[in-house]
């Protein structure tokens, strides 16, 4: 199979992004278990070198905390949920929280959320190329 | 080693001045400091400046050729919204190191309006509003709503922030804005990243701020009378922390810096009876009531909620209006803070005097992280 065919995925540590198994991976560190979103040389948490090792990260969470956008920048569709969220078995990550109304009575903290792959949202690079990006949504 | 004294210190009415260069905006600050020290630029030992829009622009330099090129060391600092603060205490430091008697820290800024951050940069498409937001409201909104998470506060609680600041600068003449915002005015203004309103985020504003700083040697020499002693100048960089990469943690850094102020000044938070704080946005306030150690853990809702930290309350907090009100440019707001907390120590803050202060407080944090903190003393 051709990768670069493919969409491109959003960020280095989405794997998989042309495959039918997209996920996320972070990287944990062997001597402190401090967990990293990109591959990296050092743990920046208790300094060992060479100690970082790829994981595959949970596709669930809970929704640690957020706010809700309604000014942003031309062409950002608004309002949206800019959620953090806490894996299951570690890692933070950032994301948009879709699929839900965008109103705080409308989200809970530690709701459960899940990781979904989906084109990001039509935008292209300069050379035309598409993307593959994460989200996440209520669990179901 | 010496202990530091502050001899002059003033700060520009903040604005818009899109007529004036960086360098004629540090210019006018500079020349009031010295004024207000009774000094002259040829007395100066070395310039210390912090600007952040233009940090390779050699802007220290060029405030000189508008008010004397003496020949003394220049630095340029650039620490984001800590600039001005980090300028200072590398001018304290300065002195602290016994390599001079009298120096010059200033600190500028020409701001654009509209947000800041979320930017993106880097290869591929923009990430804004993809991958969650990375503007300024939203990252403090999503500070914010950890404490709403932890202790259960309220829009409300973070929007009486905002009435408190915009309450405050109305006696200040140097502030930006001199506005009162009713709570019902400050919830119904334009919702930016819930929950930050308009009217609970900076204001970005052109300005600038110059402070002149002794040794105690020199102090003597030109008189005690108005000088302020620096007791504590803390910098610290953001220490490691789980959500840290996706969620800048204010709040730890704030900590640390704060421990060792305490330890440095030999004071406690009761001794301390004024405090500028940043307030880039509403719901940052709240945390740093807690992060400073104004209250316990969990009571900073509380004491917004009882006026402890309005003018008249117990530990007033940000009664120069603050960066919501009094305006925000980056470089400038660290030493704007230690003019406001010096007048005050001074007794001349007119309407807005926190009663008989002798002990004062500035906060500043950089994102990204840097966090700058100074207690200052009235020395008379």
């Amino acid at each position: 199979m051709a990768e670069s065919s493919g969409p491109l995925p959003v960020v280095g540590w989405l794997k998989g992004a042309a495959s039918d198994d997209p996920y996320l991976e972070g990287q944990r560190c062997q001597s402190c278990q401090a967990v990293f979103l990109g591959e990296r040389e050092n743990c920046s948490k208790c300094g060992a070198r060479g100690k970082l090792k790829a994981f595959r990260m949970s596709n669930q969470g809970k929704l640690y905390s957020y706010c809700i956008v309604h000014r942003s920048f031309p062409g950002v569709e608004v309002p949206y949920v800019s959620a953090i969220v806490d894996l299951d078995g570690g890692g933070t990550v950032k994301g948009n929280l879709i699929n839900v109304d965008p109103k705080p009575e409308a989200i809970s903290f530690d709701m459960p959320v899940e990781v979904v792959f989906k084109d990001a949202l039509g935008r292209k690079d300069r050379d035309g190329n598409s993307y593959i990006s994460y989200f996440f949504q209520p669990a179901a | 080693m010496s202990d530091v004294y502050i001899m002059g210190v003033d700060m520009i009415k903040f604005g818009r001045f899109p007529e004036k260069t960086v360098p004629q905006l540090g210019a006018q600050a500079a020349l009031m400091a010295l004024d207000d020290a009774g000094l002259t630029i040829q007395d100066m030992q070395a310039l210390y400046c912090g600007n952040l829009g233009q940090a390779n622009g050699m802007v220290g330099q060029r405030i000189l050729q508008e008010i004397g090129q003496t020949g003394i060391g220049v630095v340029n600092c650039a620490n984001a919204c800590a600039t001005g603060a980090t300028a200072f205490r590398e001018a304290w430091m300065s002195i602290k190191a016994g390599v001079f008697d009298v120096v010059l820290a200033v600190g500028v800024e020409q701001m654009g309006k509209g947000l800041l951050g979320g930017g993106g940069g880097g290869a591929g498409i923009s990430k804004e509003g993809l991958l969650g937001s990375g503007t300024m409201p939203s990252v403090f909104a999503e500070a914010g709503m950890e404490h709403a998470r932890n202790h259960g506060t309220t829009f409300e609680q973070f929007a009486k922030v905002s009435v408190k600041n915009h309450h405050h600068s109305t006696m200040n003449p140097k502030a930006m804005y001199q506005i009162e915002t009713p709570l019902e005015t400050v919830m119904n203004a334009e919702m930016i990243s819930y929950p930050n309103t308009k009217l609970m985020c900076s204001v970005n504003v052109d300005g600038s701020a110059a402070a002149v700083l002794v040794s105690e040697k020199k102090a003597k020499e030109l008189g005690m009378g108005r000088a302020v002693k620096v007791r504590a100048s803390v910098l610290t960089s953001d220490p490691f922390s789980d959500r840290d990469l996706v969620m800048p943690d204010v709040n730890a850094v704030t900590r640390q810096a704060v421990k060792q102020a305490y330890e440095m000044a030999g004071v406690g938070p009761e001794d301390i009876n004024l405090v500028e704080l940043h307030d880039c946005f509403a719901t940052a306030e709240i945390l740093h009531y807690e992060n400073l150690g104004l209250c316990a853990d969990g009571e900073a809702g509380r004491l917004i909620d009882n006026g402890d930290v309005a003018l008249g309350g117990r530990i007033p907090v940000n009664v120069s209006g603050g960066l919501l009100s009094k305006g925000h440019p980056l470089g400038a707001t660290g030493i704007a803070n230690i003019y406001e907390v010096s007048t005050h120590l001074r007794g001349e803050a007119d309407k807005r005097q926190v009663q008989g202060a002798r002990f004062g407080m500035t906060h500043v944090i950089g994102l990204g992280s840097a966090c700058a903190i100074h207690i200052l003393e009235r020395a008379a």
